[in-house]
């Protein structure tokens, strides 16, 4: 996974993970989407994303990277910046 | 691997403190609601030995070792060897497994073996909330190196060791106990696959000094390490015990947060139905967890003969142990 993956392809599968963890219609993953607000997601949701997105994009996020991340776009950037 | 001596659970049983400390109580001790609680962490009360927060340490000597943990100890195995038809006379070692003793020393294994009679050996297991599965799988163990009869207990003073104004962690813990009595039958183990582990580079995620300053979590670090070695270690005693998930007839897991058993239940291919739950009532009971959902899945009838159990559980440490147990009364040597 990683290198060949454009961003495209990449977003559409971070959308997977979220709408299949978050449990919410595909068309409110967005990048101004926030979690807490938009999505309804608590703390332990996030980390069930984060778990999930470094499954599926064999990533490594540390739990200090999570820190301030509260919209759908800052946790794609974080995702994007591994690949 | 199955040892030549087969080994069997002829008796199960539980002991909870009589206080009932519930999310409402909870909340009269920080900013936080029933509905927060809930949500996260699936827990709507727990109990607690010594009375709604144990504020107060523990008497430095109880009287005869008898501290809280002792005492809950002392009755879930005295119900498990009653409900097996033996005595503790009859019982060659006591495993108990606490990770709340209740001195330094000795082990609190010793008052409890003189409660119920028991004169063969006994000792403290301490692998924190995987404590009673490895101490299943040493009970197994030792019925294959010629043990009769062990008595396992799993037995938690958990308040004594919360700090109550911790408000990211107060809420999760409770009180208890549970016990099993592991005979010598003829034919196989029960004990059909097991994993124990330990990561100890992860101590900093959870641990308790000396001196009250009670137990300290990076639950959201715990919560993603809980679930991956979990899933990874109840997959291994799967192989070994060479069944599938979809042949667990009962999934056990550490009751520590509903949404980390399910999460693990979901990873393995194990439907809800099929996953024994306590921590609405009980929070994480540490060591005490697996043994009270299991008497409490037994006494309700969800076991028959020859039903395969899988056990799993992640403790501070970090420890982590599963067992696959084939249920069954057997008949014992």
């Amino acid at each position: 996974m990683g290198g060949q993956m454009g961003p495209e392809e990449s977003f559409d599968l971070f959308k997977q993970c979220a709408v299949e963890v978050l449990q919410v219609e595909p068309s409110k993953i967005v990048p101004e989407a926030r979690f807490a607000d938009d999505l309804d997601a608590d703390s332990l949701d996030l980390v069930e994303l984060v778990m999930a997105l470094e499954e599926k994009f064999g990533i490594d996020v540390a739990e200090a990277e999570l820190e301030g991340v509260q919209t759908v776009g800052q946790a794609y950037e974080l995702v994007a910046s591994k690949l | 691997m199955p040892s030549e001596h087969g080994c069997a659970i002829t008796g199960w049983a539980s002991a909870l403190p009589t206080t009932v400390v519930t999310n409402q109580d909870i909340m009269t001790l920080f900013d936080t609601s029933d509905e927060w609680i809930v949500e996260r962490t699936g827990i709507r009360q727990r109990r607690a030995a010594d009375g709604p927060f144990v504020a107060e340490r523990p008497p430095a000597s109880p009287d005869g070792g008898m501290g809280t943990t002792a005492q809950l100890a002392a009755q879930a195995g005295h119900a498990a060897l009653e409900r097996a038809g033996l005595t503790g006379a009859d019982i060659d070692l006591l495993v108990l497994c606490t990770t709340s003793p209740d001195q330094l020393v000795p082990a609190t294994s010793s008052p409890v073996a003189n409660a119920l009679g028991i004169r063969g050996g006994g000792m403290d297991i301490n692998a924190a909330c995987a404590g009673f599965t490895y101490g299943l799988v040493s009970a197994a163990g030792m019925v294959g190196v010629g043990a009769q009869r062990v008595l396992v207990i799993g037995a938690e003073t958990l308040s004594r060791i919360t700090n109550w104004s911790d408000r990211s962690n107060a809420f999760l813990f409770g009180d208890g106990a549970g016990a099993v009595v592991v005979e010598a039958v003829p034919g196989e183990s029960s004990l059909l696959g097991w994993d124990v582990g330990v990561d100890g580079s992860l101590q900093p995620l959870f641990y308790a000094d000396h001196g009250g300053t009670g137990m300290r979590m990076r639950g959201q670090e715990v919560f993603r390490k809980a679930i991956r070695m979990t899933v990874d270690s109840a997959t291994k005693s799967l192989e070994m015990a060479k069944v599938q998930a979809s042949d667990i007839a009962l999934f056990v897991p550490h009751q520590a947060n509903v949404r980390i058993m399910d999460a693990v239940a979901e990873r393995l291919g194990i439907p809800g139905d099929r996953v024994a739950s306590v921590i609405q009532q009980t929070g994480n009971t540490s060591s005490a967890s697996i043994p009270i959902a299991l008497s409490d899945a037994a006494d309700n009838g969800r076991l028959n003969e020859g039903d395969l159990i899988l056990f799993a559980g992640f403790g501070a440490g970090m420890t982590w142990a599963s067992a696959v147990w084939r249920w069954g009364s057997g008949t014992p040597r």
